[in-house]
């Protein structure tokens, strides 16, 4: 005769479960995440701050000091995203995401796996970029601000990614996510050139994308300030609005 | 053990059931039967919680599915039709994440593991990715998977849909020993052998309703114990009660005719007039 196991559960169980398959495959692909986290930024700081920023300065800073915390926030907020990339394989192609349904586990505990293991990718790819840094020459200050910065941002995008992805119906729609929501945000967001240099009316809008609060608050911790407690606010807002919003719509995913 | 009571489903374009009700006893194999469309993955996805009934209620081991979900899931283990096993992952990676995701601890699950790949035959190969298994390994770990939690009731969808004949044996073996062991199993399948060398009893379902339900012998003796085909276009089939009659139609043809034992097909013919295959 078969045994029931305990049911007694609260309602946060399971999610470790979800957490740690989402970091067995993050260590099976592990050089190639590495990689590809390395890539881009690598080209950025040849392109940008050797290139064509050499000797160009940013708030009495070279360009490359300025560069390195806005490329930080970008990939953070790339890399947590990009959990909806994989939730979306997960679910469309291999139908992983139906063996976490058929499981006695609340919507709460499956968002907070999944949102947890995009904030580590994000943080993973925060401290690829520090390394990126070094062989230009850039050490900057990467405190306790620094890192709650970046683990906000992380976490905001990593539940926006989760969110997303319960809602699309297919991987086309995911692409078009990455092409209209984070390409336009990494572009203008911060991370390349200081956005009070804007007009006035296209800083106002730019200021309320949580990248240019994560850019900036990154960005002053690395110099050894306090971030700016606006930016630490709207990163928290946003870290905690995101992730509601993906509670909510993992029912959405079911038929 | 499941219950269910005037169980429908609407999807926006077709309504894929149209008020089930299932009485599956505790400890039995519990066969549905019908053609690919007639519904019987529908009703896995609404039994196991994957998909919402539009209306009717659903109970699980005595636990409500609507409300009692955490209960009613924790009695039920699912192979599902298609394989979502993490292939890069191993098979004892997929049944710990399992383990895990259950609330089972470290101890349990270890012991546990151990014993069902072992008895899944799957245990010299349980640290390989799942995708380098062929796919009768991939479906022994699906059922091992399903059955890490101790599950009060198994749901297998055509678990051995697309293996060869002689691994399709294996995993048949496989599911009389789940059953002798206990475990109530709710099969979906549409082949005719598989349900009448496995099941206690079967349903016949035709586009979301179910036409009839009894144990295999009960289906197909109500036609008769022996068939007799027109080999013609094989549609025309007289039924008979001995071996005698029927060989004795057949000689009285002179021919052009196929004797065989009365088939599960047959009874869902007879109440359809459809085949299943």
């Amino acid at each position: 005769m078969s045994v029931q196991a305990s049911p007694t559960r609260g309602p946060l169980a399971g999610s470790g479960a979800v957490f740690w398959r989402e970091m067995l495959l993050l260590r099976k692909r592990s050089r190639r995440y590495v990689a590809s986290m390395a890539v881009s930024p690598l080209l950025y700081m040849t392109a940008f701050a050797y290139a064509v920023g050499r000797g160009v300065e940013v708030d009495g800073r070279p360009y490359a000091a300025f560069l390195i915390p806005g490329l930080a926030a970008m990939s953070a907020m790339m890399q947590s995203f990009s959990i909806g990339s994989e939730i979306n394989v997960a679910r469309f192609y291999w139908k992983v995401f139906e063996e976490f349904q058929c499981a006695p586990m609340t919507d709460l505990a499956y968002a907070l796996g999944e949102v947890a293991a995009g904030a580590v990718r994000g943080l993973l790819a925060v401290l690829v970029i520090i390394l990126v840094g070094l062989p230009f020459g850039i050490v900057l200050h990467y405190g306790p601000w620094f890192w709650l910065a970046a683990a906000l941002n992380s976490i905001a995008f990593s539940s926006l990614g989760t969110g997303l992805a319960m809602i699309v119906r297919g991987h086309q729609d995911q692409m078009l996510l990455q092409t209209f929501v984070i390409t336009p945000m990494a572009f203008l967001g911060g991370t390349f050139f200081p956005v009070d240099r804007l007009p006035s009316w296209l800083g106002t809008i730019i200021d309320l994308l949580p990248l240019t609060h994560a850019a900036r608050a990154m960005r002053e911790a690395a110099f050894g300030q306090t971030p700016p407690a606006m930016s630490m606010a709207v990163l928290g807002a946003s870290a905690l609005i995101f992730f509601m919003l993906a509670h909510r719509v993992v029912r959405k995913a079911r038929d | 053990m499941i219950r269910t009571r005037g169980l429908r489903k609407v999807y926006p374009t077709a309504t894929a059931l149209h008020g089930i009700d299932l009485d599956v006893r505790e400890g039995e194999l519990f066969a549905y039967l019908g053609p690919n469309g007639a519904g019987k993955t529908t009703t896995i996805r609404l039994l196991t919680g994957l998909a919402m009934p539009t209306s009717g209620s659903m109970r699980i081991a005595g636990h409500d599915m609507a409300s009692d979900t955490v209960r009613a899931k924790m009695s039920c283990g699912v192979s599902p039709q298609a394989v979502n096993l993490d292939r890069e992952l191993s098979a004892a990676q997929n049944l710990d994440i399992h383990g895990r995701m259950y609330g089972m601890v470290p101890a349990d699950r270890k012991e546990r593991m151990d014993r069902l790949l072992r008895r899944t035959g799957v245990l010299e190969r349980a640290h390989e990715p799942v995708e380098r298994l062929s796919g009768g390994y991939q479906r022994r770990v699906l059922i091992a998977r399903a059955l890490m939690h101790r599950p009060m009731v198994l749901f297998l969808d055509e678990p051995t849909v697309g293996l060869d004949p002689s691994i399709r044996r294996d995993i048949w073996s496989l599911v009389r020993e789940i059953r002798e062991e206990g475990t109530t199993i709710f099969l979906t399948t549409h082949y005719i052998e598989e349900a009448e060398h496995l099941a206690d009893r079967v349903a016949l379902l035709r586009e979301g309703r179910i036409v009839d339900v009894g144990t295999p012998e009960a289906l197909r003796d109500g036609l008769g114990r022996w068939a007799v085909d027109e080999n013609g276009d094989g549609r025309t089939t007289t039924y008979f009660a001995t071996r005698e009659e029927a060989a004795a139609s057949c000689a009285a043809a002179g021919g052009g005719l196929t004797l065989r034992r009365v088939t599960l097909e047959d009874a869902y013919l007879q109440r359809t007039g459809e085949r299943i295959q």
